[in-house]
């Protein structure tokens, strides 16, 4: 047998890759459902002389966090006020989100779902005498444009047949940014500014992960969206189940750590996502509470969430633990403290839910409640189905255990960090909510970099937009950047690296392979160079034990976060010695390293915010509690390129709705 | 709960004009090894059982098995894809056989309307193509403090 010194990977690294220069007017980073968004609505507004170009990492069909599909959406304003909107998203996110952004998302996401069902998404409409039909069936009633009722599971949230839910958005896409304007399969990893004019984007480096190629892109202006951050601290499962992260698993931090390396200034980015869903599976748990009303109990079969003992737990944090939704980072809190008093597992009572509901429906109803039950996991959590099939569960007969995950960061879903960027220029919108760029101009979404935009999880401050809000906000971006391209029409972007200097920046782990693979016998042990594999669970052992994970009932004090700041410190020295010997395996070592910066943000921030600010998803023990007279604040903080320094800051927030 | 791809089916897509499931994979897991022209799973502790290969695999070799920390041996969960619907038959460790069907798109493919043709007029308004188009109106917040 051959000693096992090869990489592994089918596409193996070459020293020296091909290098395309490319030169647009307006580059889209991301794949998912703010690029569409943008991809869809960009030519609408760009003159027809602009050169537009979207790179994603993936394949636009499946890429993002709607890849596998998604039973609900979860953002539809419909009949709500604006108000009401901001007044919810404020609320589960405990009081400090940017409501300009919230509520100027809210003037315009019912459009992009009102294109999805134009499109072919199936909708599901409630008929006159209150029954519910399925997208394919509910087209009778007309589209939700036209006025039918779509089914709420709550107040927000719009049931779909979603399985192809993201086929059909990229399709829009792509036909309207043409094939020709479309790179897939190419991983940007560092941005670039301009030479000549201070704080100015003016490019992006990446390759291809199909072959050995180096992209060098310069443009006038950026929309990056490549999502939130996953498998950044140890997940509840370490072995293959690694993968079965509740958010996408490929989303590696790409969009904080990319932005934030070029100046843009972060906002929230203490804030973070633990999602309380099935165990293991990390099955959705909306559906079962809003749909089906069943209840979660604890191990002596109490309705934890119901008794006074909690009643008095959420009056602490009032007024948002007690209005009338409690907040998720809130009934989070609740479970962790029945579990760490010893009163786990959490048990999801679908039986008896199942039951009640079977008591006021015929044979056939119930049949399709059973249905409707497995189509939430089937559209987008096929895994979880298949846990049930694994263990003979059946809801209706057998109850399922339910447990918050490990943490996520995410600007989009139930989760608020990401890049500080601007609110659109309306007289209503407070100035310090407004980012001028050089030329004196206000662009919505805009990021503290001129000409870099974002949308979708790279917002912070601004939760709950979901799919559709991301989509939506992806088009918002798109017609700044075209303005931004009219208004700064003499801009030449001008790079100071040369081509040589980004070819050794992207594929330095790729040389470091080559030149010291064959001093050991063993590709993966080598004294001169640290594997992504390696590395990333070194982050996550890290995260997992100090920078409050599961290890620690999600808690941590600040001399814990002085460990862990050492432990990364270390960490992104040893990212100098990645090596990676095939394609896929430089794509890891750039994920580690966008994930290991993005943490670091999540944590300076952490270690700033002196209060807790969100119990349940996090705790700082040497400051329990919520410190509204000092930390009633946005924490925003900026990384200086050129000083290489990091600042951490407080923002004022200002209170728009009543 | 990683995907696998069953030998005698997998005949590297040679008649198309790629393969499918190194094509679709969001996470860059499928490859095809090119002497054997099969393709397999090469990282499959970082798979989102997305289940994007099995529904695009066009002889149906893509299956996939539970992951093995937690999930029981025995069940399988598989998804047959057509243009308006898709089937699901999910079979339990203990023998029970459940069939589910779901809309999935209620227009052909490829027939999304870009609105390729929809010039927008004031790029210094606050609307998106499609409202100025429809004529909407957008709104101030009332309830402010």
């Amino acid at each position: 047998m051959a000693l096992p010194n090869i990489p592994l990977g089918e596409l193996k690294a070459v020293k020296d890759p091909e290098v395309e220069e490319r030169e647009v007017d307006i580059l889209i980073v991301g794949g998912g459902m703010a690029a569409c968004g943008t991809a869809f609505e960009i030519k609408k507004w760009a003159a027809d002389d602009t050169k537009i170009l979207l790179v994603d990492k993936a394949a636009m069909e499946r890429s993002g966090a709607v890849a596998q599909g998604l039973s609900a959406i979860n953002t539809y304003v419909g009949d709500n006020s604006k108000e009401d909107y901001v007044r919810m998203v404020r609320n589960d996110l405990m009081g400090l989100v940017r409501e300009d952004l919230i509520f100027d998302l809210g003037c315009h996401v019912d459009d992009s779902v009102h294109l999805f069902e134009e499109w072919g998404l199936p909708v599901w409409k409630k008929t006159d005498d209150g029954k519910n039909l399925d997208g394919k069936k509910g087209q009778k009633q007309g589209t939700l444009k036209a006025g039918a009722t779509p089914v709420r599971t709550g107040k927000w949230q719009i049931m779909i047949n979603g399985e192809s839910y993201k086929r059909i958005v990229a399709e829009a896409a792509k036909l309207a940014l043409g094939d020709d304007n479309i790179l897939e399969r190419v991983y940007i990893v560092e941005l670039l500014l301009d030479a000549k004019k201070e704080n100015q984007i003016a490019g992006a480096v990446g390759f291809s992960v199909r072959e050995n190629k180096v992209y060098i892109i310069k443009c006038k202006t950026m929309m990056v969206a490549c999502g939130g951050a996953v498998n950044i601290y140890q997940p509840r499962s370490v072995g293959e189940g690694k993968g079965r992260a509740w958010y996408p698993v490929w989303n590696a931090g790409s969009t904080y750590t990319m932005c934030m390396k070029v100046g843009a200034e972060l906002s929230m980015m203490e804030n973070r996502f633990t999602p309380a869903r099935f165990k293991d599976g990390y099955g959705p748990v909306g559906a079962w509470f809003l749909l089906f009303k069943a209840q979660a109990l604890n191990g002596l079969g109490e309705a934890f969430a119901a008794s006074d003992a909690a009643k008095v737990e959420l009056e602490k944090y009032a007024p948002y633990g007690t209005a009338a939704i409690t907040p998720t980072c809130l009934r989070n809190h609740l479970m962790l403290f029945e579990m760490k008093e010893g009163r786990g597992p959490i048990i999801m009572d679908t039986v008896s839910a199942l039951a009640k509901l079977g008591k006021t429906m015929s044979k056939k109803e119930l049949k399709h409640l059973e249905s409707e039950a497995w189509e939430d996991f089937l559209d987008m959590t096929c895994g979880q189905a298949n846990l049930w099939c694994a263990t003979n569960t059946e809801p209706e007969k057998k109850n399922s255990e339910v447990m918050p995950t490990e943490p996520y960061l995410l600007g989009s879903h139930s989760g608020c960090c990401g890049l500080w960027a601007s609110g659109p220029d309306y007289d209503w919108v407070p100035d310090s909510y407004k980012i001028k760029a050089a030329n004196g101009k206000v662009y919505n979404r805009m990021t503290t970099v001129d000409g870099l935009f974002t949308s979708g999880d790279g917002v912070g401050g601004s939760g709950h937009k979901f799919s559709s809000g991301s989509h939506a906000e992806g088009r918002m971006a798109a017609k700044e950047m075209a303005k931004y391209v009219r208004d700064n029409a003499d801009l030449t972007p001008t790079l100071s690296q040369s081509k040589e200097e980004l070819v050794d920046l992207v594929y330095k782990p790729v040389r470091l392979y080559l030149e010291k693979c064959n001093y050991t016998t063993a590709v993966d042990i080598n004294p001169d160079y640290a594997k992504p594999s390696g590395m990333a669970l070194r982050l996550m052992k890290a995260t997992h034990e100090y920078g409050a994970g599961t290890a620690t009932f999600y808690q941590t004090n600040s001399k814990s976060l002085e460990v862990v700041m050492d432990l990364l410190s270390v960490m992104r020295e040893d990212c100098e010695k990645l090596g990676a010997g095939d394609l896929h395996e430089l794509m890891r070592a750039w994920e580690i390293i966008h994930r290991i910066w993005t943490v670091e943000a999540h944590l300076r921030h952490i270690q700033f915010r002196k209060e807790t600010r969100y119990p349940g998803f996090y705790y700082q023990s040497d400051y329990p509690g919520q410190d509204d007279e000092n930390w009633f604040c946005f924490v925003n903080s900026k990384y200086d390129p050129k000083g290489k320094t990091w600042d951490v800051f407080k923002k004022d927030y200002i209170k728009l709705i009543s | 709960m990683p995907s696998y791809v069953i030998t005698e089916k997998c005949d590297g897509c040679k008649g198309g004009d790629k393969t499918a499931c190194m094509y679709i994979c969001p996470n860059d897991l499928m490859v095809l090894e090119p002497n054997s022209m099969k393709a397999y799973n090469q990282e499959p502790d970082q798979c989102w059982e997305c289940f994007s290969c099995v529904k695009i695999c066009p002889t149906q070799a893509i299956e996939v098995r539970g992951y093995s920390d937690f999930v029981p041996l025995g069940s399988s969960v598989m998804p047959m894809l057509g243009t308006e619907d898709v089937m699901w038959t999910c079979k339990f460790r203990n023998g029970t056989i459940k069939r589910f069907k779901f809309p999935i798109r209620t227009t052909p493919e490829g027939s999304a309307n870009a609105y390729t043709d929809l010039k927008g007029k004031d790029l210094d308004s606050g609307l998106l193509s499609t409202e100025e188009a429809d004529g909407y109106e957008l709104q101030v917040p009332k309830e402010t403090v």
